[in-house]
């Protein structure tokens, strides 16, 4: 068993690893980057709704609430290890405080949509009213819609002259998404992953099992506020600016949209719907014929429609169709040789 | 004398005008096995509710083991050992047979004892064949034998069963018995049923509740006896 599992995490790093040096070869490192990014992001959100069945229409606000203390704190302190953590926690106890006001207050799935939603326009109407001198946080000014630009972006630990943009940026980057990916996964399996799912599927029972559903979902709150915070914080490197428009509705909105199109429930799903709607934004940019917004909103309408399930379980589907045949047989044949030894 | 392992006193629950139980007074000693009969709408199910914290009772209140646990939340009475099946099966439909009662075991035992604990139960109430099959897929009585695995995988010292023969073949109900019969020799088991035959085999007391309150507690036989009892639920019934 053990075997079998560091077998494959040795394929599983075999293939990110190939991967990771063979997509800078068909595009440019810096319109890669932010998919990674974004697929972090995705993943955040596909953790706390599509195992913990928490529909957050505010992940913006934590990738935002990240970004901002990134630039915030680098302005201030400069070498960008201890920015770094303060926009993974901030993010992290702001949403442990959210999700414990919502779920201890028994709140249901609507008003927690709707709670999130207006947590997110806050942060929007807020930060874009703080062009004003007045509002500095030590030597940092919030800028108002203006942004915060010239902040210390992301350096090696303990160097702050040594830069890390550009390519390498690229290779931090996949590298964190890999460790965060394969950190989610450990804990989906762990039996806090597992009494999660079991609460997506019925609170009731889970708490008739004696599980405490409020305290277990404010957990998993947290943790998905501290990967969309660190999504932020790398955003915040790669953009070398934060404005109030990473805590808009579009943002919000196309987090959720990633998720369904990637497959809900999936642990690839998310991230892969990110990066691939990701990619497909950034062509539309590149012409004006088409507007992004109606072609995000036709391709969610299209996969509702004909994918409900999104393109992982899809392509499980289609794979076990053809695979498949094989694996089945097997149970059968165990049970008749159970058959025989009871006869 | 075994001792008094649930007691509950002027247990009272209005919905609004409606009185769905009445100022009941009950007990229930250690590892007794009793049935709760009554017409449709007689308040069993909200009572059973009330013992678990799905529902907060209007007033009285409700004693397990001597201590009150009257406005506890619901994870916090089943993690004392409660188990309880409720009328609508209350299952995890998206996930297997055994990650059914592996979570409801780990509840109370660390994950190695959990998955000892898991195959135990499977093997005992006969769900081999479909252990791996999401419970969303199985039939109504296979739902209900998963159901009251749940329950069983943490060894609860009082069980509430709520029609746990309903809508089962005769076969699958002579296999509940059985079980049932196995968890009344650690626990105390009240069950609620319609089915008299299924009664008359698993139960000596029986507690007839009518319109919220218990109308009369004794032995089986003389309660299908009993010319009140047949007046508001036999008469009704046949
Ligand atoms: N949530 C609720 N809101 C309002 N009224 C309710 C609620 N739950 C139960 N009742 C009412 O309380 C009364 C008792 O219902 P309950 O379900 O406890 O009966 P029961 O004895 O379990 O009946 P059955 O044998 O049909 O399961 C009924 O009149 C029912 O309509
Ligand atoms: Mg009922």
């Amino acid at each position: 068993m053990r075997d079998f599992s560091i077998q494959r995490l040795v394929i599983s790093l075999a293939i990110a690893a190939v991967v990771m040096l063979l997509l800078p070869l068909g595009m440019n490192t810096f319109v890669l980057t932010p998919l990674l990014i974004y697929g972090l992001l995705g993943m955040s959100l596909g953790l706390i709704w599509g195992f913990g069945g928490i529909l957050c229409f505010g992940q913006a606000a934590f990738f935002g609430l990240g970004a901002y203390v990134y630039a915030i704190s680098a302005i201030n302190i400069g070498e960008s290890t201890f920015p770094m953590l303060l926009a993974i926690l901030i993010p992290a106890v702001f949403a442990a405080i959210l999700g414990a006001m919502m779920f201890y207050g028994r709140l249901g799935d609507v008003y927690l949509g709707v709670i999130t939603l207006v947590v997110t326009l806050i942060f929007f109407k807020f930060m874009n009213s703080t062009a004003g001198p007045e509002y500095v946080i030590g030597t940092a000014r919030l800028g108002g819609f203006n942004g915060i630009p010239g902040f210390q972006t992301l350096n090696v630990p303990g160097m702050a002259d040594e830069y890390i943009y550009g390519d390498s940026l690229y290779y931090v980057t996949f590298v964190i998404l890999v460790l965060v990916y394969w950190l989610v996964n450990g804990l989906l399996q762990s039996p806090f992953g597992r009494i999660a799912i079991a609460i997506r599927e019925n609170e009731q029972r889970a708490s008739l099992m004696g599980y405490d559903i409020r305290a277990r979902k404010t957990t998993l709150f947290a943790i998905g506020g501290a990967i969309a915070g660190l999504a932020g914080a790398l955003y915040a490197n790669w953009a070398e600016i934060v404005t109030p428009g990473l805590f808009s509705l579009g943002q919000t909105a196309e987090i959720i949209i990633w998720c369904i199109v990637g497959g809900l429930g999936t642990r690839l799903g998310p991230i892969l719907g990110a990066a691939g709607l990701g990619y497909l934004k950034f062509l539309l940019g590149q012409q004006a014929f088409l507007d992004n917004a109606i072609v995000m909103g036709l391709i969610l309408v299209l996969f509702v429609l004909f994918l409900p399930k999104g393109l992982i379980p899809a392509i499980e589907d289609i794979w076990s169709l053809s695979v498949g045949k094989r694996r089945r047989r097997r149970p059968a044949r165990r049970r008749k040789r159970r058959a025989l030894s009871n006869g | 004398m075994a001792e008094t392992v649930l007691e509950t006193m002027g247990l009272t629950m209005r919905f609004g005008g409606v009185t769905a139980c009445d100022a009941v007074n009950f007990k229930l000693k250690a590892r007794e096995l009793r049935c709760l009969i009554g017409p449709n709408g007689a308040g069993k199910s909200t009572f059973f509710k009330c013992l678990t914290g799905l529902l907060r009772p209007t007033s009285g209140h409700v004693l397990m083991q001597g201590e009150e646990t009257t406005d506890w939340q619901t994870h916090e009475i089943a993690s004392l050992g409660v188990g309880i099946k409720t009328q609508v099966p209350s299952v995890l439909d998206g996930v297997s047979v055994r990650e059914n009662i592996w979570l409801a075991a780990r509840r109370f035992f660390p994950t190695k004892e959990a998955n000892d604990k898991a195959a135990d139960i499977i093997d005992r109430l006969s769900l081999n064949d479909i252990a791996k099959s999401e419970v969303g897929r199985l039939a109504h009585g296979e739902r209900q034998r998963v159901e009251l695995g749940i329950v069983a995988a943490g060894d609860p010292w009082l069980v509430l069963l709520d029609e746990p023969a309903a809508g089962m073949t005769s076969e699958d109900v002579e296999r509940m018995i059985g079980i049932i019969h196995e968890m009344a020799r650690r626990a105390a088991v009240i069950i609620v049923e319609h089915d008299m035959q299924f009664i008359r085999s698993v139960a000596t007391t029986v507690t007839v509740f009518h319109q919220g309150a218990i109308l009369m507690e004794d032995h089986v036989e003389k309660v299908m006896a009993d010319e009140t009892v047949r007046n508001v639920y036999l008469g009704k019934k046949a």
